[in-house]
């Protein structure tokens, strides 16, 4: 895995720039991580990454855009205007954790 | 007496049921199984029977005669499991009790799911096939359709057999060049997923297949409504798909007495621990199969793999031991890619799909993420397969666990197509399809 350095301290990132190791992360490395792709972090976005960040906690995985609605209670058009175009691979990519995937 | 109830007679609760009845003393033990369908299917046909290349009679059994005669039948609609009093309530009023309860009802298309999607199905443009009756009626469409704008669509993850929509859009590419309509035909995919292949190794040895089969590609397309009337998709983004023959595989959801009984999540999977598949919530309730929540492909082949372990964990677990043949998320799976030729892909939670051979190194036969003939003639010889060894319970000649044998590592640390090893990327710039594509 590369190694780049983000905010003066080196983390695991894939050729796609996501962090390949959640323990790495942290809400200043997300802020960093946001401005990256244009995104200007405010309470709201907060609390969908927070979510997030939690619910990978219990489950091992990275939310659904679904689950981000229903469990997260954060509507998928609140979740394209704070994240647009593609949220769910802007959410995990600010909240340092791995993007959406199918098997192959 | 001890009884097991196991709710569902599909792939994982057939299997269920037959393996563990010869290990549980007759005299201790009664087995019950509930289903509310009298026929049992072969869901993988259902990739077939749209393009007339499977039968009905190919795909379809008496429930009873895929169980062995010592498990009772119980045919009905279940209504919900009261976990506090061990029982499950079915529709009509009966009450089974249970001292453990396998569920194993696997999951459903649900149209409702997506605006416009159920009243776009009821004319004739707007198809899905996961359904026997769905693949039935597509394929009375495919047999005289003329061409056009074909959209083969998928509205979320996870979906069962997840594999299916792509294999269903390089078979339709098949069909029609067969049939010397590929020309008045264009087809579109399109996909919640970043891309048709999203794991890194995948990615590099079958990103070309769609493009060589010019198929188009709509990526990230979180689908908001399907319009029947005006025949388009349109997403979150604002972006519209039109199609004149829509093949969509919905939303996909376990059964709903899963989340009337409160052992579901958000899709009405039931929590289960991941190795084990005892439910999280209560230590008398396994899930196997499609089921179950574990982040698993929903696949026949994990619920077979699931099911060898499974057994050995029941038999432990009901005597007080501990369970120690923990699922490693391993799935194995054919991928159809038209023209009698096929892929093979074997992975688990751990490792994604690698290319080589399968199921013995060198000399396979299968070969792993490249197409060949002999995983087609695999494919089609594994519906015998299904009925005389899977569902009777008998053992297939695989590993339940994956096994690295046969299958090439990449470099270390190459991890993406176009990727190479020692590359350090900064993370600004490095996230070239977050643009506007």
């Amino acid at each position: 895995m590369p190694v780049t350095t983000i905010d003066g301290r080196e983390v695991h990132v894939d050729a796609e720039g996501f962090l390949t190791d959640p323990s790495e992360w942290d809400e200043g490395l997300g802020k960093t991580l946001a401005a990256a792709i244009g995104i200007d972090m405010t309470e709201e976005h907060w609390k969908v990454i927070r979510f997030l960040r939690e619910d990978f906690q219990t489950q091992g995985e990275t939310a659904t855009t679904r689950r981000v609605q229903t469990v997260g209670g954060f509507p998928t058009k609140q979740q394209f205007e704070l994240f647009p175009k593609k949220p769910a691979k802007k959410m995990a990519y600010i909240a340092g954790l791995p993007k959406p995937r199918g098997c192959v | 007496m001890r009884r097991l109830v196991v709710l569902g007679a599909g792939t994982a609760g057939t299997m269920v049921v037959n393996r563990l009845r010869p290990r549980l003393p007759e005299h201790e033990w009664h087995v019950t199984v509930v289903e509310q369908s009298d026929t049992h299917r072969y869901q993988p046909g259902y990739l077939f029977l749209p393009f007339g290349s499977m039968r009905p009679k190919d795909v379809s059994k008496p429930v009873r005669a895929t169980l062995r005669k010592d498990v009772d039948l119980v045919t009905g609609t279940i209504d919900r499991v009261d976990t506090d009093g061990r029982t499950v309530l079915l529709q009509d009023g009966r009450e089974l009790p249970y001292d453990y309860l396998v569920i194993a009802t696997g999951t459903t298309p649900r149209p409702a799911e997506t605006p416009g999607l159920e009243e776009a199905m009821a004319g004739g443009d707007v198809h899905e096939f996961f359904t026997y009756a769905g693949a039935m009626r597509l394929a009375a469409r495919l047999a005289d359709w003329r061409g056009g704008r074909l959209v083969v669509h998928v509205a979320e993850m996870p979906i069962k057999c997840p594999v299916a929509p792509l294999e269903f859009a390089f078979l339709a590419d098949s069909f029609f060049r067969e049939r010397g309509l590929r020309d008045q035909v264009e087809i579109t995919y399109a996909t919640p997923l970043p891309g048709a292949f999203t794991k890194p190794v995948s990615a590099e040895y079958l990103g070309t297949m769609l493009t060589e089969r010019r198929i188009a590609l709509e990526p990230d397309f979180v689908v908001e409504s399907v319009d029947g009337d005006e025949h388009v998709l349109r997403s979150y983004d604002e972006r519209e798909v039109p199609f004149d023959l829509l093949v969509t595989i919905p939303v996909n959801m376990g059964a709903d007495y899963v989340a009337r009984s409160g052992l579901g999540d958000e899709l009405n999977y039931v929590r289960v621990d991941k190795q084990t598949l005892l439910s999280v919530d209560d230590d008398r309730v396994f899930a196997v199969g499609d089921a179950a929540n574990t982040p698993a492909s929903k696949a026949g082949s994990v619920a077979h793999f699931q099911v060898d372990g499974f057994t050995e964990n029941f038999l432990a677990h009901v005597e007080g031991r501990p369970m120690t043949d923990l699922f490693d998320g391993h799935a194995n799976c054919f991928i159809e890619s038209g023209a009698g030729k096929a892929l093979l892909i074997d992975f688990n939670y751990d490792t994604e799909p690698l290319p080589g051979t399968y199921p013995l190194p060198k000399v396979g036969p299968m070969k792993l993420l490249r197409e060949s003939r002999i995983n087609h003639l695999g494919k089609l010889a594994f519906r015998h397969l299904y009925w005389h060894v899977l569902l009777p319970g008998r053992r297939m000649p695989v590993p339940a666990h994956m096994s690295m044998a046969g299958k090439q590592v990449p470099p270390n640390g190459r991890t993406t197509a176009g990727g190479t090893a020692g590359e350090t990327p900064t993370p600004v710039g490095i996230v070239p399809s977050f643009g506007e594509d």
